[in-house]
């Protein structure tokens, strides 16, 4: 049994759920998009600037050992969290984009040879595909697609039937953003590397809301972003296995990730500091650092359960609306309800909502292939954090009655 | 509520569910696909302009929200008869007074503002920053069929 959360205490935390939107309390149900931060990231990110701010790896005096601690704290807390076998292992980036660019532009490039395969699922947010588009298209490489089935589940027939000796790299999402189905990563790593190929996790939809151990998925990279998981925005990771951090050539080159440089030639620094180039986002960092420590505190399993809850609950609220669909049914789902209303195109219903002060996200999610599966142009999509209510909900779905009414006539 | 109610006026909501001229438009004379990639809105524009230079018909086509809709479906209608130049002095006040733009507006007023007519029902979407691009995508759409450009049109 899990502890329940005290919610009214959890929204205390978070500054900006005091404001009005339109003279309504806000009602901020667009958390897969970003999460708001609480007190105790926004303050470590000042204390770090009023306190400790300076250069890392760099200067031989005090402030700059602080900050290079507080740097490297960060990534063993990022370690930690995610349950790598060493701090070496993570490398930040500005967000799982970049840590997924990171990995097609070096292992992409050394590894694929034409007429190999790299292998996607339906459900992946363009992140998660185009940088595979560039990198196939640069080597001669074919993008896989393994598709989804109509509740949004991946086709794991389709799936273990697409994956083969070509198959070289599998990347997929752990949550998708669009429909919030969990795919079981564990079993479909297994699968993947049974074939030998690498695989790729993008987490950025997962990290907030289930507790994710790297060597219990058994996969081989991992990525996510620092601001779905209550922290800053510009900041994020890449989980490797060390053996392939170390066989990845560097990517961005500059000061930080070298040894030494001689116009005739470089040497790189050690891992993971070789992917690193330039000045990092340290603030970012100890910020994210902070944002981990408070979901760590407020307790994943019950944010989990909380989440569910309100998932439960949304779902049965909006299926009394008629007219409206929901989109993405898989049986094991995050936080994530997306939908459409009959004859109201999504804009118009989030311009409604939001006059109301409720916050969701309309449009395609950066997952034009999920909308196109599923033949609607765009959806709604509404999606919880640990502040949100049943009261939101009911706000939603009271906001959602509304909309029918000017449009139904 | 009410500013609401300034942008899903009743002829907003009539030309969303009823557009007019919708649909190909054989045997036209310009043609151009406009899109907002921001929300996957996507709409197509037909033109048919006579040896004067005198629009005779537009249609279009695409899929989008009750605003992109009615101001396509307004805009096929407040097209018809007008010339080249006029259609393009039409574009402009209407940009303006989707934008909020003085300059655009005092420009208008400079060149001779005239009176928008049924188009004056899509002045409500300037206090709706997020929704401005809804409402000026078929126009930009238009805009682009006159000058035979390839590439969708996009509304910046």
């Amino acid at each position: 049994m899990t502890a329940t959360l005290d919610v009214g205490r959890i929204r205390e935390q978070f500054p900006i759920l005091a404001r009005r939107v339109h003279g309504r309390p806000l009602a901020y149900l667009d958390n897969a998009a970003t999460t708001q931060k609480p007190r105790a990231v926004i303050e470590a990110v000042r204390r770090f600037y009023e306190e400790r701010n300076a250069n890392v790896h760099r200067g031989a005096y005090t402030l700059s050992a602080e900050a290079t601690d507080a740097y490297e704290g960060a990534r063993a807390r990022v370690a930690r969290f995610v349950g790598a076998a060493d701090a070496r292992e993570i490398v930040f980036t500005r967000g799982t984009t970049e840590a997924i660019n990171l990995v097609a532009w070096t292992l992409g490039l050394t590894r694929l040879r034409e007429g190999d395969e790299i292998l996607v699922t339906g459900m992946e947010h363009h992140s998660n595909i185009v940088p595979w588009q560039l990198v196939a298209a640069r080597t001669g490489a074919r993008l896989a697609v393994a598709p989804i089935t109509d509740a949004g589940d991946l086709d794991r027939e389709a799936f273990r039937k697409q994956l083969s000796s070509r198959t070289r790299i599998v990347a997929l999402a752990h949550v998708s953003n669009a429909l919030g189905t969990i795919n079981p990563v564990r079993e479909l790593a297994a699968e993947a590397h049974e074939k030998g190929a690498l695989v790729l996790v993008d987490g950025a939809q997962a990290v907030p809301h289930l507790p994710v151990d790297v060597r219990d998925l058994g996969c081989d990279l991992y990525a996510f972003s620092g601001h779905k998981v209550y922290g800053p925005t510009g900041i994020g990771a890449l989980w490797a296995r060390r053996e392939l951090l170390e066989e990845m050539p560097p990517w961005q080159g500059g000061g930080d990730m070298i040894l030494e440089v001689r116009f005739e030639g470089s040497t790189w620094n050690e891992v993971p500091w070789k992917f690193e180039a330039g000045t990092p986002n340290v603030a970012g960092a100890v910020g994210l650092a902070a944002a981990l420590d408070w979901v760590a505190e407020t307790g994943l399993p019950a944010i989990a359960a909380h989440e569910a809850d309100l998932l439960a609950y949304a779902t049965a609220r909006l299926g009394e609306i008629e007219g409206l669909r929901i989109v993405g049914t898989a049986p094991r789902k995050a936080a994530v309800v997306s939908f459409v209303l009959d004859e109201v195109h999504p804009h118009d219903v989030a311009t409604f909502l939001d006059a109301d002060g409720i916050a969701v996200r309309a449009g395609h999610h950066c997952a034009q292939p999920v909308m196109d599966r599923y033949g609607v142009p765009a959806t709604v999509r509404a999606s919880f954090a640990a502040y949100n209510t049943r009261e939101e909900v009911d706000a939603l779905v009271a906001s959602l009655r509304k909309v029918r009414e000017v449009f139904a006539r | 509520m009410s500013d609401l109610r300034e942008l899903y006026q009743e002829m907003i909501l009539d030309h969303s569910r009823n557009p007019r001229n919708r649909g190909v438009l054989e045997h036209a004379t310009h043609r151009a696909e406009g899109r907002n990639p921001v929300c996957g809105d996507q709409v197509t524009v037909w033109v048919d302009v006579d040896d004067q230079g005198v629009i005779r018909k537009v249609t279009f086509d695409g899929k989008g929200c009750a605003i992109s809709t009615a101001s396509a479906s307004l805009m096929t209608e407040a097209l018809v008869g007008r010339t080249i130049e006029e259609a393009r002095h039409l574009f402009d006040e209407v940009h303006g007074m989707l934008t909020g733009d003085p300059a655009g507006e005092q420009e208008a007023a400079a060149s001779g503002r005239e009176d928008l007519g049924k188009l004056e029902v899509l002045s409500g979407v300037k206090e709706f920053p997020m929704r401005v691009k809804c409402a000026s995508l078929p126009w930009h759409t238009f805009l682009a069929a006159l000058e035979g450009r390839d590439d969708p049109a996009r509304t910046e």
